[in-house]
């Protein structure tokens, strides 16, 4: 067993890609919510509160600056699902907010389950189109004409942490762990040198190395800070640079080695920041040079390849958690990156059956030798796209694992579990159950708290401002044993968890 | 295997496995670039047709 202080609570948000074949009309927003109520079907609408959002508040303590057009279009379609996820429209994309988990395993598999909730939506919606239009859903971040959507991962830290911190050794971190996070991409983007194929979708599109945006200027360092808990304990790290990966050791690695790495940083166990000079030239570069072969200036002048640094970070890492009380999981994921990081060494086509880059680069290479096709060929732009497909027949990433070319980690009845039932070990499995449970009387829902309505004059909320609580250890046999909301809350009582 | 073994484990015979495992992933790599041919086939049948049509179509807003 691990202490709260091991456990790091983390989740991921994937806007995934939307379009309806065959459609002249096509309306991403209408087409988004569409999706989303078809999926929620007759099932209950909880209205998604936003009254303890604030996502113009500034980890670096600038206080409040809002943009204008920040959240309301996306008030309007929101389901929470039964396995503590919000599933809604944000923007022109229906976005899967997986649910709080402790364990990056587990979140690998959170994340997977959002898939199958897009797939199974496309299914629902299918019957409301006209003969001939089929709604496409990719889980990638980039339509390869200069627009990006996003793939964040949260991560819960300590207040206690100076956020300068972070920001000193995180930079170098996500700049170089995009060897891999990437899911590959043909060509450049927003005013980048053209490429042929690179490493990631995501990297031309960061510009500053920190700030508040996510839609304009992204920086590499998101200083969203919305803890949705306790904000005198709590901060969120709120990572924008990343990947959609469709490859579930992808997803547990990137997932599981920042979580590790972000331990080490609150540890103060890290001997010295690695500072890259020029971190947003680093962060393109990285990503355009699938050799692996291209040397970063530090700040000391010293010249690095992403491997290399990747090395230290997991040297350094590796010692602390294995010095530490860990879990299994940890030392997995120590394993994992250590082997990922050989097999790069050696030859980036090897890692084709763990991660999505180079996974779609040898499909494109294999089309490009057979085909005799050039990088500017109409197909492989096509492939590109396609591999994303959350499609279980026609996604080309759902092929390769179903042939077995790219390992996977969970089963699909694992996955489907993940879709109907929410994690065990933090607020989310309450969330899930009382949505599942008591639905009926459930009017809004929030990460950090859940409004009732059981017929009595006021609403009734129940806080949940301690993310590690609310887990079926502390309230699974409470919800076995009461049978209606009202006794729910009557037994929880005025505790706030 | 407890966590202790499993650590005492890694830190003294890291060196062999790391070896071990590169062996197996280069066996690996090329069986699959062998079978690689094979999945095209199954692929073509299930690509989008008119790819340029397509790709062309294909405009996304952006996001987050």
């Amino acid at each position: 067993m691990t202490s709260d202080s091991q456990q790091k609570v983390l989740g991921t948000e994937t806007e995934f890609g939307i379009t309806v074949l065959n459609q002249p009309d096509f309306n991403p927003v209408a087409a988004a919510s569409t999706l989303v109520n078809s999926y929620a079907g007759k099932r209950a609408r909880i209205k998604w509160s936003f009254d303890e959002e604030s996502p113009g508040r500034d980890a670096r303590g600038f206080g409040f600056d809002l943009t204008p057009s920040f959240d309301m279009e996306s008030g309007l379609v929101n389901v929470v699902l039964g396995n503590g996820a919000r599933f809604y429209v944000d923007h022109a994309h229906p976005e899967y907010s997986s649910p709080e988990s402790a364990d990056p395993l587990e979140a690998a598999l959170y994340d997977k389950a959002g898939e199958v909730v897009l797939a199974r939506a496309v299914q629902a919606a299918q019957e409301l189109l006209a003969e001939g239009q089929r709604f496409i859903i990719h889980k990638n971040n980039s339509d390869g004409k200069g627009n990006s959507y996003g793939a964040h991962e949260n991560y819960l830290m300590s207040r206690a942490l100076p956020f300068g911190m972070v920001v000193s050794h995180m930079t170098g971190f996500f700049a170089t762990r995009q060897i891999f996070t990437g899911s590959g991409k043909v060509g450049a983007e927003n005013g980048r040198p053209d490429v042929d194929f690179q490493i990631t979708q995501r990297a031309d599109f960061f510009e500053e190395e920190v700030g508040l945006e996510t839609t304009l200027k992204r920086p590499i360092i998101n200083t969203r800070d919305e803890p949705h808990a306790d904000p005198s304990k709590y901060r969120r790290l709120h990572v924008i640079i990343g990947d959609a990966n469709l490859s579930e050791v992808q997803t547990y690695l990137k997932l599981g080695a920042t979580t590790a790495m972000l331990h080490a940083v609150e540890a103060d166990v890290l001997p010295e920041a690695l500072t890259i000079a020029n971190p947003v030239d680093a962060v393109w570069k990285i990503s355009h040079d699938p050799t692996l072969r291209t040397t970063i200036e530090m700040e000391d002048g010293r010249f690095m390849t992403a491997l290399e640094a990747q090395w230290q970070y997991l040297e350094w890492v590796g010692k602390y958690i294995n010095e530490s009380d860990f879990s299994d999981t940890f030392l997995n994921v120590m394993t994992v990156w250590e082997e990922i990081l050989a097999d790069l060494e050696k030859d980036p086509a090897l890692t084709a059956d763990r991660l999505d880059w180079t996974a779609k680069q040898r499909l494109m290479e294999g089309y490009r030798a057979r085909d005799d096709l050039g990088w500017d060929a109409p197909k492989l732009r096509l492939l590109d796209l396609q591999y994303h497909d959350v499609d279980p027949q026609r996604g080309l990433y759902n092929r390769l694992a179903a042939a077995g070319h790219i390992r996977r980690l969970f089963t699909d009845e694992q996955v489907a579990t993940a879709v109907r039932k929410p994690p065990e070990g933090t607020r989310a499995y309450f969330r899930g159950e009382c949505v599942t449970r008591f639905g009926d009387a459930l009017v809004a829902a929030n990460w950090d708290s859940l409004v009732f309505d059981i017929g009595e004059e006021s609403l009734r909320r129940v806080p949940m401002m301690e993310p590690l609580r609310g887990g079926k250890d502390r309230v699974g046999e409470l919800l076995d044993r009461v049978e209606t909301p009202a006794e729910l809350l009557q037994a929880l009582g005025g505790n706030d968890d | 295997m407890t966590e202790r073994e499993r650590k005492e484990t890694r830190s003294g015979e890291s060196e062999s496995t790391v070896a071990a495992e590169e062996t197996t992933g280069s066996d690996q790599g090329e069986a699959l670039t062998d079978r690689i041919d094979d999945i095209l086939d199954e692929i073509d049948t299930v690509l989008e047709e008119n790819a340029e049509e397509f790709v062309k179509n294909y405009v996304q807003k952006g996001g987050e």
